[in-house]
């Protein structure tokens, strides 16, 4: 068994590796732009669920509440770059410390909640950040921040005339989530969570700290998610608090995961690789009517999947292997 | 006028609150309720006040299918439970409102001259708005009969049965689905009603039900899970927070005082003021 798993998870490794050097190669054989830009998103919203996995999925704390954490990011980067002149690199680490940090001061009193309880203080926090950032004069309030351009450089992370830095930056980020994941699923964390996950008082009376457990898993899905914000706002150079911080987010991060099969290694990048260019295609080509079609297939599909595979995609690849495996 | 926010809730504290089924479609149920009042008064010249009872008759068989041909899976999946319900009803609600805009237009309608609109009533020298006034009175209505309907029938112990323990219920033969079914109609046509009632002087536009909807999830969770007086009181207390608020804060920020007061109270009542769950 424990041969079974070390072999599973260094071929886990191998294909990762693969994918991601077949993903860094795609931008040589795609020169379309706006392919382009449905595979950036896609790299992001990977990465995004991924990181909302780690909290929600293996530690079972069901958050529709993250678009705060992406909002902190994208908010944290651009105000200190337009206010205070500091480089992205450095507000993207500052929004990922703080969202890390405020996840952690929110978890001190929510992860005493369980259930729907939970769940909807995760939504009503997020929706207070919103409305606050809306009213907030000094942060432009409903009007937004527009990113001054200021020339295509690594250093301003900026780039006006082509898409493929920030493909690479969210191809590296996508690696980072699911390197962190894959790390933490074999570390003591990741064994408390599950343990959290499946069974609280069990875990507690073998001297798992459930709420530390939680508080960890807080801190690093927010940080990560944060990262994704700030890497979003400099993609679109503008940003206004219902475009990063409205309650769509929290669900778009949520649905990768759970179509790919959540708590899972996999789950998210195989959920958004066909959820992200599936939304993109339909709004692009029956959404321009305006009409409301795209809304109708892309809920359609949504149940449909949803009720049709309720463990994700990812329970087509491991039905026809090990029964029971680790879930 | 919390008790308006009672009478979206209350259709809600029986799905959500009493069944324990996640429905993420709520907002969109209302929708649907204040269009059907709409246009039966536009083609049939139909008062909203006359129509509440039509709008809410269809909105039960609305939502009796929802539950037949969807809700009734999202509950039988083993894993995820929770998820599969979000996702799936989630999916619905998106489904909707694409559906009324391709149908109705994303125009933004309202019914102009009804027997309620733009009146007032003048008790003991407060002026208040005849519409309001009866909102509130139906959804004491609706709330009493819900609580009567639970607590004092065989359907009310049924439902409450079927919840805790499925397989029990089947054993004594009764049918699960039927009574779900019900309560989804149930819950629908309550909410149908809100709808119906709303639609005198709210907005009717393809994506209204997104602004009601988390607010009724917070009155419902406010209340406590599993209780029917517990949505009533949140309704209530929504709405006085909701009115203090737009008093202190400027009215965009409304809704704060809201979620902060839903905050405060788990922190102390992690079930919420009457929850049994």
């Amino acid at each position: 068994m424990d041969k079974n798993f070390a072999a599973r998870r260094r071929r886990d490794l191998i294909i990762a590796a693969l994918l991601a050097a077949l993903a860094a190669l795609a931008p040589l054989f795609v020169k379309n732009v706006y392919i382009q830009n449905i595979m950036v998103l896609t790299l992001m919203y990977a990465a995004l669920s991924q990181s909302w996995n780690i909290l929600s999925g293996y530690c079972g704390q069901i958050s529709l509440g993250h678009a705060l954490y992406f909002g902190i990011g994208a908010y944290t980067t651009e105000l200190l770059f337009t206010k205070f002149g500091v480089l992205p690199w450095f507000g993207m680490l500052a929004g990922g410390a703080i969202a890390a940090v405020i996840a952690m001061g929110l978890g001190y009193p929510f992860f005493r909640l369980r259930g729907h309880y939970f769940v909807i203080a995760t939504i009503v926090i997020a929706e207070i950040g919103l409305l606050l950032f809306q009213n907030w004069e000094w942060a432009g309030a409903a009007m937004g921040i527009t990113i001054p351009v200021r020339g295509d450089s690594w250093l301003k992370f900026q780039f006006m005339r082509s898409k493929l830095p920030y493909f690479y930056f969210a191809l590296a980020l996508c690696c980072l989530a699911w390197f962190v994941t894959w790390w933490l699923e074999d570390s003591k964390w990741g064994f408390w969570w599950r343990a959290v996950k499946d069974n609280p008082e069990a875990a507690e009376s073998l001297g798992v700290v459930v709420f530390n457990s939680k508080m960890g898993a807080a801190a690093v899905s927010a940080f990560l998610v944060a990262i994704g914000g700030a890497f979003y706002a400099q993609f679109l150079a503008y940003i206004d608090p219902e475009s990063v911080m409205g309650f769509q987010f929290s669900l778009l991060m949520a649905l990768p995961a759970v179509l790919g099969g959540i708590g899972t290694l996999w789950g998210p990048v195989l959920g958004a690789v066909i959820l992200i260019p599936m939304t993109e295609l339909t709004r692009s080509y029956i959404g321009g009517s305006g009409r409301g079609v795209d809304l109708i297939v892309y809920g359609g599909l949504i149940v449909a999947i949803s009720l049709a595979l309720p463990q994700g995609l990812v329970s087509l690849f491991s039905r026809s292997k090990a029964k029971g495996a680790t879930r | 006028m919390g008790l308006l926010y009672g009478l979206i809730a209350v259709g809600l504290a029986l799905i959500f609150g009493l069944m324990d089924v996640t429905n993420f479609a709520h907002g969109e149920f209302l929708m649907i309720g204040m269009y059907a009042s709409f246009f039966l008064f536009t083609f049939f010249a139909i008062d909203p006040l006359l129509s509440a009872p039509l709008v809410a008759a269809a909105l039960f068989v609305f939502g009796a299918v929802v539950y037949l041909l969807i809700v009734r899976f999202a509950m039988r999946a083993k894993a995820n439970a929770g998820m599969v319900q979000i996702f799936s009803t989630f999916g619905l609600a998106i489904v909707m409102r694409g559906l009324a805009q391709l149908f109705f237009t994303p125009d933004y309608r309202s019914i102009p001259h009804s027997w309620l609109g733009g009146k007032t009533i003048s008790v003991a020298g407060i002026f208040l708005p005849e519409p309001q006034l009866v909102g509130a009175l139906v959804s004491i209505l609706a709330f009493a009969g819900l609580y009567f309907f639970i607590h004092r029938t065989d359907f009310g112990r049924a439902l409450e049965a079927t919840r805790e323990d499925p397989g029990a219920v089947a054993l004594v033969g009764i049918d699960k689905n039927r009574v779900f079914a019900f309560g989804w109609g149930l819950g629908a046509a309550l909410v149908g009603l809100a709808g119906a009632i709303m639609a005198v002087f709210f907005y009717i536009y393809p994506d209204v039900g997104a602004s009601f909807a988390l607010i009724a999830y917070v009155t419902v969770a406010l209340g406590g899970f599993g209780s029917v007086f517990g949505a009533f009181a949140g309704g209530i207390i929504v709405g006085l927070v909701e009115a203090v608020t737009a008093l202190m804060l400027p009215p965009s920020l409304k809704s704060v005082g809201i979620y902060a007061v839903y905050l405060l109270v788990v922190f102390i009542r992690p079930r919420g003021l009457f929850g049994s769950m």
